[in-house]
């Protein structure tokens, strides 16, 4: 096998700032927070950091938004010199950690900070927007779909979803139970937002919101940050905690918005590519995998998810979840132990990294895995974005 | 609601800016046709949705919009219960057609004339217009 050069670097550190479904504290703030927690969990200081990446794109000065918090503002905040610092986009929402290996690869940081700082609730910038008819004209990406008086993500997924389950004969009856097993993992998560179990049957009931998505098959907006350290390997090592070492990541292809309705293996998406070009990296088989943490932003994305990792054959998973012990703590495959981005709240993307590390370092608390946590799958974005990668705790 | 046309009593749609690049989609509808762009070389002639500067089939440059036939397949559909746009009545259809000149030539588009419970993945549609301010066509479509 060629060397790939994630397996020399390790998540040596994670923190996370508190989670809030209202606006409470200034969104840049708990950046700070969940920053300074996942340097102190590693064991370093701010003047061991020598590189910084976060996802998306974020100007200096921002204090709240869809990216709440920027590199030279954080690094201004916690006297950070970095000699190298990202904002690429290529892996959804685990970008910053595709791009850490590639810093640590070429020798230009050691240990890398990666932070998704989210905000959106602090102003009432979605909502408020649409709410007012005030609606900026889309640019290329989404001119071709938000005319259609399609302005949310549930509409756009809501399309694929419809086509893979129709064809499937998958049924809301079998998505329901993603959001019910998250849900009872979620009461045993102090961070997470929603922590009331409900049943399938009250699922069932929920306000239909795009279908076949209802309110429970959305994610929670939230304000909240999720930070992780990428070290070199040998220098983890020295540090606290067990390394996780990084076995395997990838990125899906890097598309505009419309042309993922265009592929030709619809209603396949960027996320596909993801963890097929994962698998090319390593020699660990999907059957190896302990605990996934699987993108939640609509059920439908979750499902799709454990069939192109491979936990299940195509079009398999409505009968893989139905019922739910399968996917349970103590089941074959613990999905989402913290509750997901369902019920602990969008804390996009790193929040799937930040669990999954707690998992293989056995410190996850009431919500541990029953099995022994030695491999984990991590699956983050949907539509034209889809990061894949792979956690293991050193052998 | 009967008696009343319904398109005209909503509020306008959230329109591109139309551009050098995509004025022959939003604007072509004027002649009842819809346009896509296409490769001009004689060996491709590959349809290129959405646009861009070379054909991604061939690599070829010279590229034209050409009005295809219009007919579609439903690929997939949502029903939208949610108002997120005042003023605009739900539940609506946002749906994913097919273009019979290739299967993976998919559009967004709304089925505003097509009783929602007949709405189907497989629904043979044609392409229809809706006229908007500065000369637009929006495609939509309806029952084939």
């Amino acid at each position: 096998m060629a060397k790939y050069a994630e397996k020399d670097c390790a998540i040596s550190g994670v923190g996370q700032s508190e989670i809030f479904r209202k606006p409470q504290v200034l969104p840049f703030e708990l950046a700070l927070r969940a920053c300074e927690r996942a340097i102190a969990d590693a064991g370093l200081t701010a003047a061991d950091i020598d590189g910084v990446a976060c996802w998306p794109m974020t100007p200096a000065g921002t204090a709240y938004g869809f990216g709440a918090a920027s590199i030279p503002d954080v690094c201004q905040s916690l006297g950070i010199r970095p000699a190298w610092w990202s904002e690429a986009s290529v892996a959804a929402q685990i970008s910053p950690i595709m791009e850490a290996v590639a810093a640590i690869a070429a020798g230009y940081a050691t240990h890398v900070l990666c932070f998704r700082a989210v905000g959106q609730r602090w102003i009432p910038a979605d909502g408020g927007a649409a709410g007012e008819g005030n609606h900026p004209a889309p640019v290329a990406g989404y001119e071709f779909m938000i005319p259609y008086r399609a302005p949310s993500a549930a509409n756009w997924i809501a399309c694929h979803a419809s086509t893979h389950m129709t064809h499937y004969g998958i049924t809301r009856e079998q998505m329901g139970w993603i959001p019910v097993v998250q849900r009872r993992n979620a009461g045993l998560n102090p961070q997470a937002i929603y922590r009331h179990p409900f049943t399938i049957e009250e699922y069932l009931q929920a306000r239909m919101i795009s279908t076949p998505f209802s309110l429970l098959d959305c994610d929670i907006p939230c304000d909240g940050t999720t930070a992780v350290i990428v070290s070199r390997a040998d220098a983890a090592r020295d540090l606290p905690n067990p390394p996780i070492v990084i076995e395997a990541i990838a990125a899906g292809g890097q598309e505009r918005m419309e042309t993922w309705l265009a592929r030709p293996d619809y209603p396949h998406m960027a996320l596909h590519d993801a963890t097929k070009r994962m698998w090319n990296r390593t020699d660990l088989k999907p059957s190896d995998v302990d605990t996934a943490h699987l993108y939640d932003g609509f059920t439908w994305l979750t499902m799709v998810w454990m069939e192109a990792f491979g936990f299940c054959g195509e079009g398999e998973s409505g009968a893989f979840i139905e019922g739910g012990q399968r996917i349970s703590l103590d089941g074959e495959l613990p999905l989402n132990p913290n509750g997901g981005q369902l019920s602990e709240g969008r804390m996009h993307g790193l929040g799937f990294v930040h669990e999954a590390v707690l998992q293989l370092r056995g410190q996850a608390g009431a919500r541990q895995a029953k099995k022994a946590v030695n491999v984990s799958a991590v699956g983050a974005g949907g539509g034209s974005l889809g990061g894949a990668m792979l956690l293991r705790r050193e052998s | 609601m009967e008696g009343m046309t319904m398109e005209t009593a909503l509020p306008p749609r959230n329109l591109p800016a139309i551009t050098e690049m995509n004025n022959y989609f939003w604007k072509g509808g004027a002649d009842g046709r819809l346009h896509i762009l296409r490769c001009q070389g004689e060996d491709c002639r590959y349809w290129i949705h959405p646009y861009a500067g070379r054909c991604p089939s061939c690599g070829g440059a010279d590229l034209a919009p050409e009005p295809v036939s219009g007919r579609a397949t439903v690929a997939g559909f949502t029903v939208n219960h949610q108002p997120w746009i005042p003023g605009v009545p739900v539940p609506y259809v946002i749906a994913i057609v097919e273009l019979e000149e290739r299967a993976d030539l998919r559009l967004m588009t709304n089925l505003p004339t097509i009783p929602i419970e007949d709405v189907h993945i497989g629904l043979p549609v044609k392409v229809c217009f809706e006229p908007a301010p500065g000369g637009v066509f929006v495609p939509l479509f309806e029952k084939a």
